[in-house]
């Protein structure tokens, strides 16, 4: 287990390096962030000024270093757009991004595992292929469309739910969540359901495979030989053998989830790192970018390694050596 | 499940309920843009200076139209070529209760230009200064090494901040609150950073007091959910109304609409300096020299455009044609100049005439997400310089890539807009019109490169000449001389529109401004 950890933590620290080189290039190529930022009529001394106080006259490489000694010690630079450290205003957007993409995944966790089985067990009537037909909309649909669709039906049409933006949030352990009050809640309702949608039917999808293949295998016949119920058999034995590529599957997603619930985001106005990110790429805020796509980055070998663990402890016949 | 379904649904009757329960005189907007800090001087950008108003007061304010008026200044006026000098109001305090006076003053000039990691500073408004001399508490000299007949218009760009609350104390320290301190119409509460601003009253305002005790301010960047929001009724006033949304919102009962004329301008840079542009080849593909340097090819691509076909297919009606770089009735415009008019044939007999009867072939460029419908304007002029033998092609980019290519040099024919805040003509000119010089520092968005002798002589004498008849007369002399040159292709000015729910009126303003105590109930 300990080797184990030391191999993946080196690994992941090369993934970082070679990331953060190529973002910094690439972000470079792109343009100057100058060339946004100014004021349109400032003159071509203004310009210079604001060129050299960013570092931007320096060549790439000595800029690059400048970041990594920085980076070293824990200091992304200041962005440039708010001067303000980029992990901080990344960390400030993070609580609510992590909230949506948590009640997400609950939903498509208690929503579509429950769902999948259903159909699973009940693959031949209307109800099976009702959820299914669900799963099929729940794939093809763009997000941004069953976004604004959600904004038109419930807020515009029925007024029962606020249209976007986060409410009040309550303050919980010096972070705020909107979860812990119910008017927080109707703010949440809409954009977690929304980013919701596609990871539910996803499991939909894992968890009915898995029990169709699962009721074929010979333990469910010698089970139901013994007389144990139905009850029994799907709820304990079955859920434990689908249980491991849903794990799998939606540990993957819900890096995605927090990653790029960008649409989500910005059709709700949600005040999540998602839209922070990509403002930040309409202005080239080189400190921002580069610090969130790392802390992106750390944030899949991490999910990568707790998903590895949660295998071996769902079965254990995988062992966490990767001997060869 | 029908249990959980039924208390769902009891959940939301009860949220209806609560949210209806508000209080009678806050106010709820939707703004397209948020700040990018609440310093005021830390980066000068439209959303910035427009909820730095919010809090702070300028010297000189800005009407709806731009027109000057006194603001922490009770009057001003030049003693000599050199100098000005400044009568502030009395009576007026700073959200924390100290008074404002000539310190105040001459702190915000003086840190203006050391801002540290400005992105975009004021710098260029006080830069002429040399001396910011204290005659009493309510009494300011400015002196400037050479005559500076903008200085008014340059007060009117920047906000006044305190020098008790802001000395020491940086840009985080105005983004917590902390340092926040103005003598402007709201006081800072919070700032949510992406979520939300909440402004309250500031009762002892020295001008008219404001109807809303309380605003909340919510950034929504999707122009989507933005109307969607309207529509629901969780904000009440929103800006940037897209035109495309503004036929159905016209016909919604509960919604009101209100439009003004921007400065905005839509315009064509055209590469006329160089023999050699990046985008220009004959119809064979061959290189050719520039065509655009013949001043008889630019009228004919302005010949060539119908701006009111744009203005009325493209902008759905929300853009007036432009003659120059400001609309009528500001400060160096010439009444005699007016919108080119739509002639293919007078166009194609100008190319004749200036050696192309074939044409040539150009790629335009262009932002697609930079002004509205931009992409749109760009396939529109192509197709029409197409139609008078021009055979162009489209080639539109995010600003993020665009800015820095077009500010390189790499484009034979940009589409770009400009917005002239501070409401006179000579920053246009100047910024767009006059010779690239890095050392005077004009021409910086000169992206054409054009130069005119006669518009870089009349603009320097203009910008030395202090008394105003005289100044606007020379002024006016500049921009003719560059628009009958055809210096830049002036296409259109956007027009703002904003929407209510009914029972508030917003009158809007050309500087595209949205200021809550202009907002008044019915």
């Amino acid at each position: 287990m300990l080797a184990f950890l030391i191999r993946r933590i080196t690994q992941s620290a090369v993934v970082l390096l070679v990331m953060s080189v190529l973002v910094f290039v690439g972000v470079y190529y792109i343009g100057n962030p100058i060339d946004i930022l100014i004021a349109p009529d400032a003159t071509p001394a203004e310009y210079a000024r604001a060129v050299s106080e960013f570092g931007l006259d320096k060549p790439l490489w000595e800029q690059y270093f400048i970041f990594l000694k920085g980076a070293l010690h824990g200091n992304f630079g200041n962005s440039f757009v708010y001067n303000e450290p980029a992990l901080k205003i990344i960390f400030d957007r993070l609580p609510a991004t992590l909230e949506l993409a948590f009640t997400a995944m609950f939903m498509a966790v208690f929503l579509g595992i429950p769902l999948g089985m259903i159909a699973g067990i009940q693959h031949d009537n209307w109800i099976g292929r009702n959820i299914m037909r669900f799963s099929i909309l729940g794939f093809s649909l763009p997000t941004f469309w069953v976004g604004l669709m959600l904004i038109i039906i419930f807020s515009v049409h029925l007024g029962w739910l606020p249209s976007g933006g986060r409410g009040e949030p309550v303050e919980f352990l010096g972070m705020h969540f909107s979860f812990l009050s119910w008017k927080g809640l109707s703010y949440l309702i809409l954009p977690a359901s929304n980013l919701a949608l596609f990871k539910t039917s996803l499991a939909i999808r894992l968890s009915r495979a898995g029990v169709q293949e699962n009721l074929q295998m010979d333990y469910v016949k010698f089970a139901r030989a013994k007389g144990l119920s139905n009850t029994r058999i799907i709820g304990l034995h079955v859920m434990k053998n689908i249980m491991i590529p849903v794990v799998t599957v939606l540990g993957m997603e819900f890096g995605n989830l927090i990653a790029f619930a960008v649409v989500t985001e910005t059709i709700f106005a949600w005040p999540g790192m998602g839209k922070l990110v990509i403002d930040s790429i309409g202005v080239l805020d080189r400190p921002i970018i580069v610090a969130y796509l790392l802390i992106t980055v750390t944030m899949f070998i991490l999910i990568n390694l707790i998903v590895d663990i949660m295998y071996s402890v769902l079965d254990p016949r995988v062992r966490l050596g990767d001997e060869r | 499940m029908k249990k959980k379904l039924l208390i769902s649904f009891v959940i939301m009757a009860s949220l209806v309920l609560g949210a209806s329960i508000g209080m009678a005189k806050d106010l709820t907007i939707g703004l397209k843009g948020e700040p990018t800090s609440l310093d005021p001087h830390f980066h000068n950008v439209t959303q910035n200076n427009q909820m730095a108003l919010w809090v702070f007061d300028k010297l000189i304010l800005q009407d709806h139209h731009q027109k000057l008026y006194p603001g922490l200044a009770e009057s001003w006026e030049p003693v000599s070529n050199t100098v000005w000098e400044f009568h502030l109001r009395k009576g007026v305090t700073f959200h924390d209760g100290s008074p404002f006076t000539a310190e105040d003053m001459k702190y915000t000039i003086e840190r203006i230009p050391n801002v540290p990691n400005s992105p975009s500073s004021f710098s260029g408004a006080v830069g002429a200064i040399t001396e910011v001399e204290i005659v009493d508490p309510y009494t300011v000299r400015i002196h400037t090494a050479e005559p500076a007949p903008l200085m008014p218009r340059n007060f009117a760009s920047f906000t006044v901040v305190s020098k008790k609350a802001a000395e020491g104390k940086g840009t985080e320290d105005f983004n917590s609150g902390v340092a926040c301190i103005g003598t402007g119409p709201y006081k800072l509460v919070e700032w949510a950073r992406g979520d939300k601003i909440v402004y309250e009253r500031n009762d002892d305002y020295w001008g008219v007091k404001p109807e809303w005790e309380k605003i909340i301010v919510r950034p929504i960047s999707n122009d989507g959910t933005r109307v969607a929001a309207l529509q629901a009724g969780d904000v009440d006033l929103i800006n940037f109304v897209p035109p495309s949304d503004v036929k159905h919102l016209k016909a919604a009962k509960n919604i009101v609409l209100s439009q003004s004329p921007s400065t905005r301008l839509i315009y064509l840079h055209l590469d006329s300096d160089r023999d050699d542009s990046p985008m220009i080849t004959d119809n064979d593909g061959n290189k050719i020299k520039n065509p655009l340097k013949d001043v008889r090819v630019r009228k004919a691509i302005s010949k060539a455009i119908n701006r009111e076909a744009i203005a009325a297919r493209i902008m759905d009606g929300l853009a007036i044609p432009a003659a120059q770089m400001l609309p009528a009735g500001y400060e160096g415009t010439s009444k005699t100049l007016k919108p080119e008019k739509y002639d293919p044939k007078a166009a194609k007999a100008l190319l004749a005439e200036a050696g192309y009867p074939e044409g040539f072939k150009i790629t335009i460029h262009g932002p697609n997400d930079r002004y509205v419908n931009d992409g749109d304007i760009a396939q529109a002029i192509a197709q029409m310089l197409t139609k008078v033998g021009i055979k162009t092609e489209v080639n539109t980019m995010p600003k993020a890539v665009y800015f820095g290519k077009a500010s390189a040099l790499e484009f034979s024919m940009m589409l770009l807009g400009w917005a002239t805040d501070t409401g006179e003509h000579s920053n246009c000119v100047g910024a767009l019109l006059h010779t690239y010089d890095k050392d005077k520092g004009f021409g910086a968005a000169n992206r054409g490169r054009y130069s005119n002798p006669v518009v870089d002589e009349k603009l320097e004498l203009a910008l030395k000449t202090v008394d105003p008849a005289e100044h606007n007369k020379i002024l006016i002399e500049s921009v003719e001389a560059a628009m009958n040159d055809v210096g830049i292709v002036p296409i259109h000015f956007q027009v703002s529109v904003w929407g209510s729910k009914k029972g508030l009126a917003y009158n809007g303003r050309t500087d595209g401004y949205t200021l809550p105590h202009e907002i008044v109930s019915q």
